[in-house]
């Protein structure tokens, strides 16, 4: 390795310490901190107060639960659309593959709050949607849309889509047609084909999608703000509660240490798999 | 069959919602929903609104700034990656790196902002929150995407190409600006434009990590949308996503020519 | 003969795997040497230790007289040819060859001069506006092989030169890269797998085996007078006897009448130019190579035969 490979090497690494490592020391280092009205608001002493809050209120614990349901839900609706999506494209004739990936991709390239925020537009009682079907007759009241787990699961699918639907292609690609010719020569049905051949040799694909969907959305905050309701509870809205509302920023950092431990293991179990698929 | 059809489902699912939005945003009613006919005047209403104007340079601004600064260092820790084999620590470099792009925005504008407050508790005579701690916080968060992409273009390069110049009698420095960049400049870009596109769409960890006289653009936008739907609101959406596709129509007809 | 390279105790290895097995050698001037052997046996990485493109763990190489062990690619006089021809995309054919010139800060006039004189000597001169890829395969090797001659290294290292060609353009090649290195005086340093494509090329041959050299000689002196048995089995078919003997097929001859040893017909397998009778002797089937010249007393199978040999065709060889 010559000077200029470690130099920037090192340069690299500078920055990762300072602007990855350290700030999660930092966190863990403030959720023991007592909260108080001053400039930043915590100092000593040091205290387990806001863990035993933590575990002893109910509201934090049925947060934590919540977004984990929800995550799960809602990375089970993605992996139900977005696999026969990935699957249509990776069968399509080659030329149309780009085509239809890069539709998939655009709309994650505009803004994610304009995205969340048209589906409020839709969603609303004097939305698009309640409008079309109350001229229809379908009904006569306007439904409840908007502000309700519903809308929460549909604004995450909607958002996190591409993030499933790519790995999933990339390893749907790969996959030799010829394996799929010979389990049918075999006589295998066309179900049997894909439940024996071609749902295990996507697997990787399958895990990191869902990794890709479900670690972010446990901690998601915009999407429940404005597409759930009073009583859509995760956890992500609690820390925001903590820190901008409450200004108890001890209370915050430790929601936020608690929550990266729920995550530590998904998030390991998708370095593996990424280093799995980096080896393979 | 049916996954085909679940594909239309899913394009229709994906783009419909962007089209009620910007077809609304002509609408003359202030109801938003009745369509009443066509009119451009919530485009002169956005216009003449200074905060939203405001925040939309300070976003601009911090935008290309931390775009660039990550493509400098994503740059440099995909090259890494990819080139300087098994080194020391590697596994750790390489999982630090990949943590910003699943962990959740509330902890990384937490984390970013707790570091801010202890920077400055030492170091006094540090700039308060603003401009420059937005920049740094989204080159940090962006940086890892900017080098997963570098890493997985240098990676599918044979090291031929510099072995050959080397070869030839180019010296290391000459190596990476004649032969590596050229070749990985389309991961370049699409890593800037990547970058610049996640830092002007930032709202969580913005929020954590800006200070008063810094409100981003989506800072505003949710600050309004909270309230409910506006015209306004939806021209400034129709104008970002137009903006986006423009951009990217043009970043791939860029490559294309230069692919030939 | 005076050396170009002088290759002493070298030695490499990845991890536990020894690639290059302190290897000597040495390249005369205006010779060509061939690094014959299976993949991975270390030949590519003998070639990159030439080029400086890896760092040797022992030993030292010296160029024209000077130690190089640790000059980097870019200070040494010699120049490789990429089995991929790594010709770089983004440059045109001109380019490509003048990058290698432009590198040692030669004048612009000379820089052009040089990359017409190089590209004329490959028959390219019409192309140099091209990029690589609106070129054949026989058209991009020979803008490798100019790139490097532009440079008039002291030796051109070749990796696997014929390797990305059609069956029917390698034979052409190799004997146009042989007209060409007549012409320049410079020497070579082929790598190859091919045992045909070694005989064609070289001067001398160095067969190599798991990182060390087998037998270093002159292709006939190979072929007739192997070390060991690998290098014997290397260069065409053997009939290999417990005992350590060696005779190759063509050298035994076929009598109904009268012989040293004694076997019987089991298979006749007709190869136009010539026949292989298999002949299943007291201690293993024995093959004979007979040219089909005509008259032959045909033996058919299930004749009882006997084979003889010359003494200078047998050898008794370590495996």
């Amino acid at each position: 390795m010559n000077v200029q490979a470690k130099t920037s090497l090192f340069a690299v690494w500078l920055w990762i310490g300072l602007v990855l490592l350290l700030p999660f020391a930092i966190v863990l280092k403030i959720s023991f901190a007592t909260a108080q009205l001053s400039v930043p608001p915590y100092g000593p002493p040091l205290t387990g107060a806001n863990y035993a809050a933590l575990v002893g209120d109910g509201l934090y614990v049925r947060a934590y639960l919540g977004s984990l349901r929800i995550a799960l839900v809602s990375t089970a609706l993605t992996l139900l659309l977005g696999y026969p999506m990935a699957y249509a494209i990776a069968r399509a004739p080659v030329r149309w593959r780009q085509i239809l990936l890069l539709l998939v991709v655009l709309p994650f390239w505009t803004s994610f709050l304009v995205r969340i925020y048209a589906w409020i537009g839709l969603l609303r009682p004097t939305g698009l949607i309640n409008l079309v079907l109350e001229s229809l007759g379908v009904i006569a009241e306007p439904l409840r849309l908007l502000n309700t787990d519903g809308a929460v699961y549909l604004g995450i699918v909607y958002a996190y889509l591409p993030f499933m639907v790519l790995p999933l292609y990339a390893r749907l690609e790969k996959l030799d047609p010829a394996l799929l010719e010979a389990a049918a020569d075999l006589g295998a049905r066309p179900w049997s084909t894909f439940l024996k051949i071609t749902l295990p040799l996507s697997r990787p694909g399958v895990i990191a999608g869902c990794l890709l969907v479900f670690i972010p959305t446990v901690g998601e905050f915009v999407i429940p703000e404005l597409l759930g309701g009073p009583d859509t509870l995760m956890i992500g809205k609690v820390l925001w509660t903590e820190f901008f509302t409450n200004r108890n920023w001890p209370m915050s950092a430790a929601v936020a240490v608690i929550l990266l431990a729920v995550l530590v293991l998904p998030i390991m179990w998708f370095q593996a798999a990424q280093k799995e698929e980096a080896r393979a | 069959m049916i996954a085909r059809v679940l594909l239309g489902v899913g394009l229709v699912f994906l783009y419909l919602p962007l089209l009620v939005v910007m077809g609304y945003s002509f609408n003359a009613s202030r109801l938003v929903t009745v369509w009443t006919g066509f009119s451009t005047q919530w485009y002169g209403e956005l216009f003449a609104d200074r905060q939203i104007l405001r925040a939309a340079g300070i976003s601009f601004i911090v935008a290309v700034i931390s775009a660039s600064l990550a493509t400098v260092l994503g740059t440099a820790a995909g090259y890494a990656l990819a080139r300087f084999g098994p080194f020391r620590g590697r596994s750790i470099f390489a999982g630090s790196l990949a943590v910003p792009l699943v962990m959740p925005e509330v902890i990384t504008g937490l984390a970013l902002l707790l570091l801010f407050v202890a920077a400055q508790s030492a170091m006094p005579w540090l700039p308060g929150r603003g401009i420059g701690t937005l920049i740094v916080a989204h080159a940090s968060l962006t940086t890892a995407y900017v080098a997963v992409i570098v890493q997985a273009r240098v990676s599918g390069m044979a090291r031929d190409f510099e072995d050959a110049a080397a070869d030839l009698g180019a010296r290391p420095a000459t190596v990476f600006v004649h032969i590596t960049l050229p070749l990985i400049a389309p991961a370049l870009v699409a890593g800037w434009l990547l970058a610049f596109v996640l830092s002007l769409d930032d709202l969580v960890i913005a929020s954590f990590v800006s200070g008063p006289q810094s409100t981003t653009l989506p800072m505003v936008v949710f600050s309004s949308v909270r309230l409910g739907v506006s015209p306004k609101i939806n021209a400034l959406a129709t104008i970002l996503i137009a903006l986006t596709f423009l951009m990217l129509a043009a970043s791939a007809a860029l490559a294309r020519k230069r692919s030939k | 003969m005076s050396t170009v390279i002088r290759v002493d105790g070298i030695a490499k290895s990845y991890g536990e795997v020894r690639a290059v097995d302190h290897v000597s050698l040495e390249v005369g001037a205006n010779e060509c040497l061939a690094l014959l052997g299976p993949s991975g046996c270390g030949k590519t990485t003998l070639l990159r230790l030439m080029a400086g493109l890896e760092t040797p763990d022992a030993g030292t190489i010296a160029i024209d007289g000077a130690d190089m062990t640790r000059t980097p690619p870019y200070g040494r006089p010699v120049n490789m040819m990429f089995q991929s021809y790594a010709l770089f995309p983004h440059m045109t054919v001109a380019d490509n060859v003048a990058f290698g010139l432009k590198q040692d800060r030669l004048a612009p006039s000379e820089v052009e001069a040089r990359t017409k004189e190089a590209l004329a000597a490959v028959e390219l001169e019409a192309l140099g506006a091209r990029k690589p890829h609106q070129l054949s395969g026989g058209q991009r090797q020979r803008v490798a092989l100019a790139r490097c001659i532009a440079k008039r290294p002291k030796a051109l290292l070749l990796d696997e030169p014929m390797a990305a060609l059609d069956k029917h353009l390698r034979e052409r090649t190799q004997l146009e890269l042989l007209a060409l290195r007549r012409r320049l005086g410079i020497s070579f340093v082929v790598v190859t797998h091919d045992q045909d494509e070694a005989m064609t090329m070289a001067d001398r041959i160095a067969v190599m085996d798991k990182g060390r050299i087998l037998q270093i000689d002159t292709p006939r002196a190979l072929y007739e007078r192997p070390a060991t048995q690998g290098v014997a089995r290397f260069f065409g078919d053997i009939n290999l006897w417990p005992s350590g003997l060696v005779v190759r097929p063509e050298r035994i001859a076929l009598s109904r009448a009268s012989g040293d040893m004694e076997g019987v017909v089991i298979d006749i397998i007709y190869r136009g130019t010539a026949t292989t009778y298999l002949v299943q002797t007291a201690e293993l089937v024995v093959r004979v190579l007979r040219q089909n010249t005509g008259g032959d007393d045909d033996a058919q199978k299930g004749d009882k035969v006997f084979l003889s040999w010359p003494a200078d065709a047998a050898r008794m060889l370590s495996a």
